[in-house]
This record gives structure tokens, C-alpha cells and sequence, in this order.
């Protein structure tokens, strides 16, 4: 059964089982390296992607699910070589160690200022909850967004 | 010393097996559906098999296209070790960072530096690649002196070029020409002067992050290489279970299965998509039948345990008649310290590629040591280390002996049933929450006696504990799939090292301490963990400083001080009361201070820390609110890099010491997820600041694990103050989970 899934803009049609996960497709099929397989459980956000504005896990829901949506990775942010304003405050804000979280977390940021581009402290730590980091560095990713928020009002 | 002007790659392209023309990730081209992904980089040095370390081009190398390419045995797990090593070479040879790039440890190229751990990698490789660019600066510098007819002291270098007196002008690279020069580290080339540093101490950005900010190939788990294909492990429900049974059948049909292995209990399946390996391995999960050997250690008694089926004490330090003067004390305190097992927890479950072509094995894996991984897979497969090749590449960070090095040899195991395509093999959740060494539980007693004067007089320690280190060091039986084949590899414990007792010996000015261990064979899994014993120790030590601090009346730092000869751990004592207003600090029902100092290993770098934590009394509702951390580790390459590793001991150390704990029963492991073993996310993360002594003129001390006792230590300070009575096991669940 032939599927359409349209990632970052690039609408493919694809011969695969429906069922796959999204994640294994986003590897496989497109090539794309940001969302990473962390549990498979629905219970870290390392596989987050933007899935119409909502930061979605993908080790689970089958590809299918995603049809019709508008799928956005951590790759489709930049434009060419200009870093998308969130990117840059990770950047600015050097937040990473292993770095193996941070595409949960920068998604996780990302859906959140696209609904309210001006949140408070808490409900970035709300927003951010969802994914499991182990080296300890919540804190930056929490000020990146704040940065972030500060000097943009559009997401 | 040879000077040969040769083509270099010729030249380079030498010896045998080991330069297999594999040009490392990320310039390796990649599987046809990601054609779109272009690497647009340096393509990097050519390879060349390590010499010898008194070879300069053993650590640094230089090349005609005006690039300086760094080599280390060491590997980054996520602490930043790249940029702090590119900025000491950079800054010896006086080159731009944006021209430096760096290898880590491949067994195809760089020195054997052994396992990246115990936080010495600056104070190791650091110091060598440090010597190295300062020999290669001074052996161009005269060349080129001699070719100017002047003197080395009239020449400066800036960017890379080189300018004599007379406005003359020519780079490294000009300079080179590709011609190959081999010389060796003499010692004596000049370095630097900690004033004359314009890169070290400035916080020079991590590019590599920006690379993930653009979720760009960065993992091992991103490696894709032609014709790869996917494995799982099925690993046993429970340790030492035997395989009885298993359905091979129904999964031979599956799509996209190309091959199932059975070898004694260890089990795998190879298909050609991740999907349909998982598919697999869930089938192969449901149709095997295991016999269980039950745990006979269970939670509930594991710390009497600990303490009645322990060895005998080894006596690491004596001081003949200690319970007698801690008796005659004028006050005197005794008190029992208890932690749990622990997990590494990485974010990525383990992963690694190994490929087998004509009896020679490739395997690219996130070890912390590529040269250990080689001898023990040479031991597995008894085989030739010249036949095995380890490439190191970053991972999910392990913070010790955690699966990576299981899942290599598991990749290379099963891979070995498949020749010649690249078998990447990852670990579901459950094989890294269930299968990796824990951070060992210990007991801790602790005894002490103090003078009128609230001076430390006496000090005796007593710790039970598994060991801290299980590191596959050339030793097969060290991995876990290798104990489960057919012709079983057997698992030799001994050893227990030096990690127990770690920092277990006060810093204090004690005139009579006695320190014994009692090596225990535990229930579980057991291997380094950041910071080994000396969590559990800190942990016990640094409470037990706030019990006696109590007994004598005094203030915690003003006892810690008076109790310290070391300016330099008073100074960070000192910088934290400044840094916090500590002294002034407003006493508020609902919040409790706690403070704890160490010097990690007594060798390393000198943290303090301050907790605070609020309380809602109604609620009876505790919350870690902030910790604000003092560090002082000598000379500071990169002051970010310190702070954002400081940072992230802290936060880890306050998430093992608020919640974790590895839950088991007699039928194995029960926390197999993020639920069954939660960890600090950012609704409770605190507030976290981390302020520097930088000491240009010292040595670097190794920094990565310095807060995680401590840390521990402070929590439960601030805790007991505020409950007006004192805690003494971990983890602190019952007061801090939401
Ligand atoms: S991998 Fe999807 S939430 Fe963990
Ligand atoms: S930075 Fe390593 S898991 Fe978050």
C-alpha cells in the first residue's frame, strides 16, 4: 500500500508497511538523523517531531498516522545556513553535554512558543517535562527557551 | 631525527589492515535514501596507524591545506573534551579554532590512553597533546629561523604565520610544504605562559553543537554504511536464566528477517530494517522459554546482607587504637550511611555497528576505551588485536561503565554470522535499564571523635560495598552475552579496586583515622559509575561533618574551615558563603541550607555546594528549590565547558539522590523504563549556578565528577534541618516525589 507522508516541506510516497513507526521511517526513509529511538514507550521525547504545531513521540504511532500532517524535524528548522531562533539560543546557550536529548527538547520548546511565544518560567518546565535528559542540563535548555522568547514574539 | 619529502598520502597509505580506507563518520558517504544529505566538510587527514606517543605527530598533525587536526585516545561522552583539547593545541601553536579538528580514539590512529574516565583526560591527553604542539612550534620556528638567519625569540606567530623581523611572512602551512617531517617530543620545547593565553580560560564555543541543534549525523546511532543491516539481542529475562526453548521458525517468515542466532542462551535476530528487527525480537521475546535462577538478596535485607556476607575487613589505613581515643573523646559520634544500586540511565540505549570481512572485525562503538575494546575482543574471538579494528564515536552519555561496551561485542558476535555487511545492533529500553552495571549500594559507617576546641581528633571508617569496577579490560567474561553463549566465558570478579574507598579518607586535618572495606559480592550487576564510591562516601562523610558540626556548635562552614588546612578548599568554602550571601541569609521556617564540601579523589578538583530546600508544611511537601556549586579545578581550559559539566553533576546528583534506586525482586530487575525508575525532569529540576576559581598558574584537575557527592550531602543537609531530625538513607523518595 502506497502512503504519502510530507516531511519538512517534501511530500513522498512510500511503499512501506503502514504500521512502521514514523521514527524508522524518518531514518530510513528520509535519510534524517534528529529524532532518536530513546524508549520506544512513549516516555522521553527523544523521537519528538512537530507534527501540526504539537510536539508528538514517533517510536509508537504507526506512519500512517501521520498522513495529511504537517511533519516538521529538527533538520526542516534552518533556512540554509541561517539557524532557526531557537536553535540559535541552543546554540547561544551551549545546551547540550551528549546531546542525545536535545531534539526532544528543542521540539518539546518549539511547540510550546508557537502557541505562546511569551510563557513564564513554569510552563517552560512544564513543556519540557515530557523529555528525559541524563546528563543534568535542564537548566539551559530551559533558559534557551526563555533567550529564545525574549528576543523573538513569532515562532 | 627524518626528514623525507615524500606524497604523504603515499607515504600514509602504508601498513596493511589498519588503514582500511574507511574514512570516519561524519565524512562517510552514506546508504542511497540519504543521497540528500551532503557532508560538506574537511575530509579530514589521511589515516595513519599510531606509532609511537614520543612522536609528534601522534597527537597533533599538521597539513599542507592549512588544517591542524588533533589526535586523543580519549573519547567525548558529552563533556566537551574536543574543544577543550583543540583549544590547548591551538592556543601552544597559535592557531585560529576554526582551523582545528580532532580524531578520538581509534585503534587505527590515535595512542592508547586507555578508558576515557576518573576525569583525568586534561590532566592526561591534555598534557601531551599540550607538549606536542609546543615541539611542533618550536621545531617550525626553527626551520625557519634558520632560513631567515635569525633568532627564534625575534620571530611571533599569529593565526598561524609566522612573521620575522623584517616584516618576512610564511604560515605553518607554507612552511611545511607538504614535505613530512617525523620528530619526536623532546620535552624540552618551550610552553606557554598561562599570561600569554589568549584561547585557554576564554569559553570558546562547542561547535559540534552546532551540528545537533540541526539534528545533523553526530551518534554511532547514525551511522549508516552500505549494505547495513539491523540486529536485536533477546537478552535473558534475569540473570544466569538459561534458554530452553525458542520458535525460530515463526520468525524466519517474518519480513525482512535474514537471520536468527541461537548460542547458548544468547539469542538474536538480523533483519533488514530497525522495524522488522523489532518486530522480531518482540516475537522472539513471547516464544522463549528461560529457566530462572532466582535472587536471593532481596531489597529487604540487602544492607544487612551487605554487612553479614561481606569478606573479611582489608585494613586501607590503621591507626592502632582508634575506638579507644574516639572513646576518651570529649564528644564523640557514630552514625550508618546507606545508598542504593543505581543506573547509568543513558537517554540512547546502547548501540554499535561491527562488520566482519575476511576474519578481520571493524566495530564503531561509544566505549569509553577503543584499545581495552580491542583486547577483549580479541579474547572473545581469539583473534589477533592487529585483526580488529575499534572506532570510537560519540554515543548517549554513559557517565561510566554503562552497555556501551556489551553492545559492541554483541554487534560483533552476531555480525560474525553475517559477514561482510555492517550489523547495527541498539539495545531496546529495557536491555540498558536491565542489563548495564549499577553504581554498587554501599553501607557506610562512620565513627569520629572531636576536642573541646570542636577539632576532629579521630576518625574511623567502615564501608561494604560491591565493586566499582567490572570493566572489560581483556577480559570476554566481562561482558554479560559473553557468559551466555554456549562455550561460556567465565565472569572473574576480583579485582575490587580503589573505587570503593574513594574519597572515603577525610581531607580533614585528622590526627588518627582508620579506613576498612569489606568487598561484597552483591545481587546485582556491578561497575563504575561517575564518581564511584565516592557518591556513597561524600554522601556519608559530608553528613556525618554536619552531625559533628552540631556536636561542637558551630556553624557547617565555620566547622568544615577550622577542621581544613587546604587554602584551597577553604577558598571554595569561602566563595560560597560570598557567592550566597550565606552568613546574612535570612532563617525562613520553610527553607533548609545545607552545605558539603570535597575534593574529588583528594586530588582533583575542590568543590562546595549549598542546597536549599523548601518545605510546605501543610502539605508535608518538599522541594529542592536551588543549589549553587563552587568549583575550583586548577587552571580552566574552557570555563563553560566546567560550569555546563559541573552543572549537569549537580542536577544528575540530586536526581540519584531524590528518587533513584534500582528496584529488583527474586525474578530479576523490575525497573525497566522511565517509569519504573524515574528520574529528575524539569518540572523539579532547581535552579542551578556554578561559580569558578580559575587558577591560571596550577595544573588542570580533572572536574567531571567532582559534584556528585557532595551534592548528595547538601541535599540531605538542608532536609534534616528542616525536619529537625537526620537522614541517613537514600534515596529520598518519600519526602521529595511528586
Ligand atoms: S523514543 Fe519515543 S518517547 Fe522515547
Ligand atoms: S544532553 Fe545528554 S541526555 Fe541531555
Amino acid at each position: 500500500m502506497a502512503l504519502i507522508l510530507k516531511i519538512n516541506g517534501v511530500e513522498k510516497v512510500l511503499d512501506i508497511n503502514p504500521q512502521e513507526p514514523l521514527l524508522y521511517v524518518l531514518r530510513e526513509e528520509f535519510g534524517l538523523n534528529g529524532s532518536k529511538f530513546g524508549c520506544g514507550l512513549q516516555q522521553c521525547g527523544t523521537c519528538f517531531v512537530l507534527a501540526d504545531g504539537e510536539a508528538m513521540p514517533t517510536c509508537l504511532q504507526p506512519c500512517q498516522n501521520f498522513q495529511e500532517m504537517d511533519i516538521i524535524t529538527i533538520e526542516g528548522l534552518a533556512d540554509g545556513d541561517k539557524l532557526h531562533p531557537l536553535q540559535e539560543s541552543f546554540f547561544n546557550e551551549q545546551a547540550a553535554q551528549c546531546g542525545y536529548c536535545l531534539n526532544g527538547m528543542l521540539i518539546a520548546g518549539l511547540a510550546l512558543l508557537k502557541k505562546n511565544a511569551k510563557p513564564n518560567e513554569d510552563e517552560i518546565r512544564i513543556a519540557l517535562d515530557k523529555v528525559i535528559c541524563r546528563c543534568g542540563t535542564h537548566s539551559r535548555f530551559i533558559r534557551a527557551v526563555k533567550k529564545a522568547s525574549e528576543t523573538h514574539s513569532k515562532f | 631525527m627524518d626528514i623525507f619529502k615524500t606524497n604523504r598520502r603515499d607515504f600514509l597509505k602504508n601498513t596493511g589492515h589498519l588503514i582500511i580506507g574507511f574514512n570516519l563518520f561524519p565524512f562517510s558517504s552514506c546508504s542511497t535514501t540519504e543521497n540528500e544529505v551532503s557532508y560538506n566538510t574537511y575530509d579530514g587527514i589521511p589515516e595513519r596507524a599510531h606509532i609511537n606517543r614520543d612522536l609528534i605527530d601522534s597527537w597533533i598533525r599538521l597539513d599542507a591545506e592549512g588544517h591542524l587536526t588533533v589526535l586523543t585516545g580519549k573519547q567525548e561522552l558529552g563533556q566537551g573534551i574536543r574543544t577543550t583539547l583543540m583549544q590547548i593545541a591551538a592556543e601552544e601553536l597559535d592557531i585560529e579554532m576554526e582551523k582545528c579538528h580532532i580524531i578520538n580514539g581509534d585503534t587505527g590512529q590515535t595512542a592508547n590512553e586507555g578508558y576515557t574516565a576518573g576525569s583525568n583526560s586534561v590532566e592526561g591527553s591534555g598534557k601531551a597533546i599540550r607538549e606536542a604542539a609546543a615541539e611542533a612550534r618550536d621545531f617550525l620556528l626553527n626551520i625557519i629561523a634558520s632560513n631567515w638567519n635569525t633568532e627564534k625569540s625575534h620571530l611571533t606567530v599569529k593565526n598561524g604565520v609566522i612573521t620575522g623581523p623584517n616584516g618576512q611572512e610564511s604560515s605553518y602551512w607554507e612552511l611545511l610544504d607538504g614535505t613530512y617531517y617525523e620528530a619526536k617530543i623532546s620535552g624540552n620545547a618551550p610552553i606557554k605562559s598561562p599570561k600569554d593565553h589568549s584561547l585557554i580560560g576564554q569559553a570558546i564555543p562547542r561547535e559540534d553543537i552546532k551540528k545537533l541543534v540541526k539534528g545533523e549525523a553526530h551518534f554511532v546511532h547514525d551511522l549508516r554504511l552500505p549494505g547495513m543491516v539491523h540486529a536485536r539481542v533477546i537478552h535473558p529475562p534475569a540473570y544466569g536464566a538459561k534458554l530452553k526453548n525458542v520458535d525460530l521458525q515463526t520468525v524466519h517468515e517474518m519480513p525482512g528477517v535474514l537471520k536468527t542466532i541461537r548460542d547458548g542462551s544468547f539469542l538474536a535476530v538480523i533483519a533488514t530494517r530497525e522495524f522488522q528487527a523489532i518486530n522480531a525480537w518482540q516475537q522472539l521475546k513471547e516464544s522463549a522459554e528461560w529457566e530462572l535462577t532466582e535472587i536471593k538478596v532481596l531489597p529487604k535485607n540487602l544492607f544487612e546482607d551487605l554487612k553479614q556476607n561481606a569478606q573479611a575487613a582489608q585494613v586501607i589505613e590503621d591507626s592502632p587504637g582508634i575506638i579507644q581515643k574516639i572513646n576518651q573523646s570529649s564528644k564523640k559520634h557514630k552514625a550508618t550511611y546507606l545508598r542504593p544500586y543505581h543506573m547509568h540511565g543513558s537517554t540512547g540505549p546502547s548501540c554499535a555497528v561491527a562488520q566482519w570481512e575476511s576474519g578481520q572485525l571493524t566495530v564503531w562503538s561509544p566505549t569509553q576505551g577503543v584499545y581495552p575494546l580491542q583486547a577483549t575482543l580479541s579474547d572473545l574471538f581469539d583473534i589477533e588485536k592487529e585483526n580488529i579494528r575499534c572506532i570510537g564515536m560519540p554515543g548517549s552519555g554513559c557517565y561510566g561503565h554503562n552497555g556501551a561496551d556489551d553492545v559492541s561485542a554483541e554487534a560483533a558476535l552476531i555480525a560474525k554470522h553475517y559477514p561482510d555487511a555492517p550489523v547495527r545492533l541498539q539495545w531496546m529500553r529495557e536491555d540498558e535499564h536491565m542489563w548495564e552495571p549499577y553504581g554498587s549500594a554501599m553501607r557506610i559507617e562512620l565513627q569520629a571523635g572531636i576536642d573541646s576546641q570542636g577539632l576532629i581528633t579521630t576518625w574511623d571508617t567502615h564501608i561494604w560495598s560491591d565493586t566499582h569496577s567490572t570493566r572489560p579490560n581483556g577480559n570476554a567474561g566481562h561482558y554479560i552475552s559473553a557468559r551466555h553463549l554456549e562455550n561460556s566465558f567465565e565472569f572473574k570478579k576480583g579485582g575490587f579496586s580503589g573505587g570503593s574507598y574513594r574519597n572515603a579518607t577525610p581531607l580533614y586535618n585528622i590526627s588518627s583515622k582508620r579506613l576498612q572495606l569489606y568487598n561484597y559480592d552483591g545481587p546485582l550487576r556491578t561497575s563504575a559509575l561517575r564518581g564511584l564510591g565516592a557518591y556513597g562516601n561524600i554522601f556519608a562523610l559530608e553528613s556525618f561533618m554536619d552531625e559533628l558540626a552540631n556536636l561542637a556548635d558551630e556553624d557547617p562552614i565555620e566547622f568544615r574551615k577550622n577542621n581544613l588546612d587546604d587554602p584551597r578548599a577553604i577558598a571554595v568554602l569561602d566563595k560560597l558563603a560570598k557567592e550566597t550571601d550565606y552568613h546574612n541569609r535570612i532563617q525562613q521556617s520553610n527553607t533548609g541550607y545545607g552545605i558539603a564540601f570535597a575534593k574529588y579523589k583528594n586530588s582533583a578538583a575542590y568543590f562546595a555546594v549549598l542546597a536549599e530546600v523548601e518545605v510546605h508544611h501543610e502539605k508535608k511537601e518538599f522541594h529542592l528549590r536551588r543549589l549553587t556549586g563552587v568549583i575550583d579545578a586548577g587552571q580552566c581550559i574552557n570555563p563553560d565547558g566546567l560550569i555546563n559539566q559541573t552543572e549537569g553533576g549537580m542536577i544528575q546528583s540530586a536526581s540519584w539522590t531524590l528518587l533513584e534506586e534500582v528496584r529488583y525482586d527474586e525474578r530479576g530487575i523490575l525497573s525497566k523504563d522511565w517509569n519504573s525508575y524515574p528520574i529528575l525532569r524539569t518540572k523539579q529540576t532547581p535552579e542551578v549556578k556554578v561559580h569558578v576559581i580559575n587558577r591560571p598558574e596550577e595544573k588542570p584537575l580533572g572536574a567531571g565528577e567532582a559534584a556528585q557527592g557532595p551534592v548528595a550531602a547538601a541535599i540531605i543537609n538542608a532536609l534534616s534541618s528542616l525536619l529537625g531530625k537526620r537522614v541517613y538513607k537514600l534515596p529520598l523518595r518519600e519526602y521529595f516525589e511528586v
